[in-house]
């Protein structure tokens, strides 16, 4: 009787993806491509730094970031470098941004059982054509490649949400910049782990531009 | 024995250094994270002189869609194909046994049989003992004939004339029970299953978008995707592109990206030596 | 020998495995839906989709969960279907037994108020609701209140709830909220522009949340009275 008369909510800790933090969005525009990351590392509430590097640069025209366990971001990161040192090698010549998600994904498939936290998403353009790539994936390697944008880290619902009211195709680089950057740092302030300062790499066949913009810091 | 110059091979196969680590987080109290589900309606049916099969284009997270238009009828040889649900990553390494396939068809100089797949396949699933989270349909056709099968994550298989799996396999089951006949023609297969994924993809949550379609014919497949957008995305009112310059930025660097050089060295094939 | 054997069993550490366990039993369903209110000078848009599900199936594609509580004060609810019916229909009955009792209609401030008390009244077995509330105060112009389960009330100018709410907010903050914006003067919302938006966002949120979509009713209140419209969502 009256079983339920004092119900409480047992508090669960959050998932280990979300320890860190961190808010990763990248999109396709027109013959280019754009990544975005905030710039906080943290510990579950409390932040560390505001200055916390998120996107890797893998090729001239491949990036490369990896939402989640800073720990295993880092790891992963450094394998990943590794096994993409020794491609370029055996087959002297660039990456595709295809190729290399496989790679990613036959990394984090390989420990299946015992995954890595983190879900990575790639930014680039192929070598050859400079046709623009992206994609993401799960923590254990599925990829899913996508024609407009894709997001990853804790605040994934907030960014979901964004994207899919801002997001236009064919965008010109600086428009491809602005929406981007506007879903990101929107999406980051409606997450308390996420934001602290924001940085958007726009990838083009001659260049690429690097911003960092202007976010609340709270 | 290792070195920089020489890294050692690295042993094949699933590596489990980090389920120590992470088990003991999930002891202190983290929650271990899902990985992306196919939340699925897949479906197959027999028909007169070949199979169907059928798929919906959901992948979900949680009750988050990850993906719109994910595919979920893979390739296994030229005469079978596979329908996954389940865990997306594990549906999509699994049926990477084509390569195995494709060895089997050179190594024996004939078409795989379908029944050479379902093994190869159970035996892999069952190997794992459930714990590759892949429920699969397979169909193709042989010099047998037509066949479907339906493989469970655990490695247990059953042939069918008709059969569904996923989340919605009850709502497209529902319209095979009450359509299905034998000896259907192929239109009335093609319209039968993509009736029975949209009874998934309206029925369940985890199901949604498009219908794709694979027809396997002796000597030909059709790969219909999608066969039909049973869902579109609704239009925008507004157009919420920012002027240039909405955004404040801190400071901008730009990399030139310079090719210094372009040298372009033509190769003549050669015929491949088949001498031996 | 014996040496080894100890190794051996030292060497291979016992994994649990995510076997499947019996849930216990809960009170509560999630009925999911979302709801959105925005408010101007004059006016009062609230909408919410009309989709009723349980874990991946569908209940009804047809369910209102906009309740209309006087002229100028709707309620919107998601969450568990059962308590909201059960909230909404002691709320109803309150404010009938306050118009008796004063010879007028509750005021949107006053129903907002008592809204919350109830809600803390379960503070130990709350009602798993999602409630915003929108209407008019009583100087005619929009107001929006926000609860969360247990009676927390906050007033905005706009606000997303329901199982889509972290989908919507944000473009909220940007496009009403005119948040993060350089150069950009806000002008004040009207109402073709807050139906606009409301079903922009819908459209969007019924692409990636499963529990939303089928169609969206949209209800905006004004000093003349209340106007309803409907508006089509993917069905899957």
């Amino acid at each position: 009787m009256n079983l339920y008369l004092c119900y409480t909510v047992k508090k669960e800790l959050e998932s280990i993806l979300a320890y860190n933090g961190g808010a990763i969005i990248a999109m396709k525009g027109k013959n280019c491509v754009a990544i975005a990351a905030d710039r906080r590392f943290g510990i579950q509430a409390q932040t560390i730094t505001c200055n916390f590097q998120k996107i890797f640069e893998m090729g001239s025209h491949l990036y490369l970031s990896l939402p989640g366990l800073a720990t295993d971001t880092q790891t992963v990161m450094e394998k990943l470098r590794f096994r993409l040192n020794l491609y370029e090698l055996k087959e002297n010549r660039k990456i595709h941004p295809k190729t290399f998600a496989s790679m990613v994904s036959n990394l984090l498939y390989e420990r299946r059982f015992g995954p890595y936290f983190v879900e990575p998403i790639i930014a680039g353009l192929c070598p050859v054509t400079y046709e623009p790539f992206i994609c993401n994936m799960d923590l254990i390697g599925c990829i899913s490649p996508s024609n407009d944008f894709v997001v990853g880290g804790t605040c994934s619902e907030q960014l979901y949400g964004m994207c899919e009211s801002l997001y236009e195709p064919d965008m010109e680089p600086d428009d491809l910049f602005e929406t981007i950057s506007q879903a990101l740092v929107n999406a980051c302030d409606r997450d308390a782990i996420s934001g602290w300062g924001a940085v958007v790499h726009v990838i083009e066949k001659d260049k690429v531009t690097v911003r960092t913009i202007k976010t609340r810091m709270d | 024995m290792s070195s920089v110059l020489v890294p050692e091979i690295p042993a094949p196969g699933f590596s489990f250094d980090l389920c120590q680590r992470n088990n003991f987080l999930v002891k202190k109290g983290f929650q271990a994270p899902k990985a992306v589900k196919t939340g699925t309606t897949i479906a197959g049916v027999v028909y007169k002189d070949g199979v169907v099969l059928g798929g919906d284009t959901r992948s979900t997270e949680n009750t988050i869609v990850a993906d719109k238009n994910c595919s979920k009828i893979h390739y296994l040889t030229e005469n079978i194909y596979c329908c996954g649900a389940g865990t997306a990553a594990d549906t999509e390494m699994t049926t990477m046994i084509s390569s195995q396939l494709e060895l089997h068809h050179l190594n024996t100089n004939r078409i795989v049989p379908v029944c050479t797949a379902n093994a190869m396949i159970k035996q892999l699933l069952f190997r794992y003992q459930g714990n590759i989270g892949a429920a699969l349909i397979l169909g193709g056709v042989d010099l047998d004939g037509p066949h479907l099968y339906c493989i469970y994550p655990h490695g247990s298989s059953d042939r069918h004339l008709y059969t569904s799996m996923g989340t919605g396999s009850l709502a497209a089951m529902a319209v095979f029970e009450s359509r299905w006949k034998p000896d259907m023609t192929e239109e009335e297969a093609k319209e039968l299953v993509a009736d029975a994924i949209r009874a998934g993809v309206f029925n369940d949550l985890a199901s949604g978008s498009n219908v794709d379609l694979c027809v396997i014919r002796k000597g030909s497949v059709d790969y219909l995707r999608p066969y039909d957008i049973a869902n579109v995305k609704g239009q925008r009112n507004i157009s919420y592109r920012y002027k240039r310059g909405t955004t404040a930025v801190l400071n901008k660097i730009v990399h030139p990206i310079i090719i210094e050089g372009e040298t372009v060295r033509r190769l003549e094939t050669e015929p491949m030596d088949t001498s031996s | 020998m014996a040496l080894l054997s100890e190794n051996l069993r030292r060497s291979l550490p016992d994994y649990k495995t995510q076997a499947t366990k019996m849930k216990s039993f809960s009170p509560y369903a999630d009925n999911g839906g979302s709801v959105i209110a925005l408010a101007g000078d004059d006016f009062c848009v609230i909408a919410a989709d009309t989709r009723l599900s349980t874990g991946f199936s569908i209940y009804t594609r047809e369910q209102q969960k906009l309740f209309p509580l006087s002229s100028k004060t709707i309620l919107g609810c998601s969450g568990c279907w059962c308590d909201t019916l059960t909230l909404t229909r002691l709320l109803i009955a309150r404010m009938q037994m306050y118009e008796h009792e004063h010879q007028k209609e509750m005021p949107t401030l006053a129903v907002a108020q008592m809204l919350s008390t109830m809600l803390y009244y379960k503070r130990f077995f709350p009602y798993y609701v999602s409630n915003i509330l929108g209407g008019l105060d009583e100087d005619g112009k929009g107001c929006v209140y926000s609860y969360d389960p247990i009676g927390h009330c906050e007033v905005t100018k706009y606000r997303a709830g329901g199982s889509a709410g972290a989908l919507l907010q944000p473009l909220l903050d940007n496009q009403i909220g005119y948040k993060n914006q350089e150069g950009v003067e806000p002008v004040p919302l009207t109402q073709e522009k807050a139906v606009a938006i409301i079903k922009d966002v819908f459209t969007s949120a019924a692409e990636r949340d499963i529990y939303t979509g089928d169609s969206i009713n949209i209800k905006i209140i004004t000093k003349d009275g209340v106007q309803d419209s409907t508006f089509e969502l993917r069905k899957d």
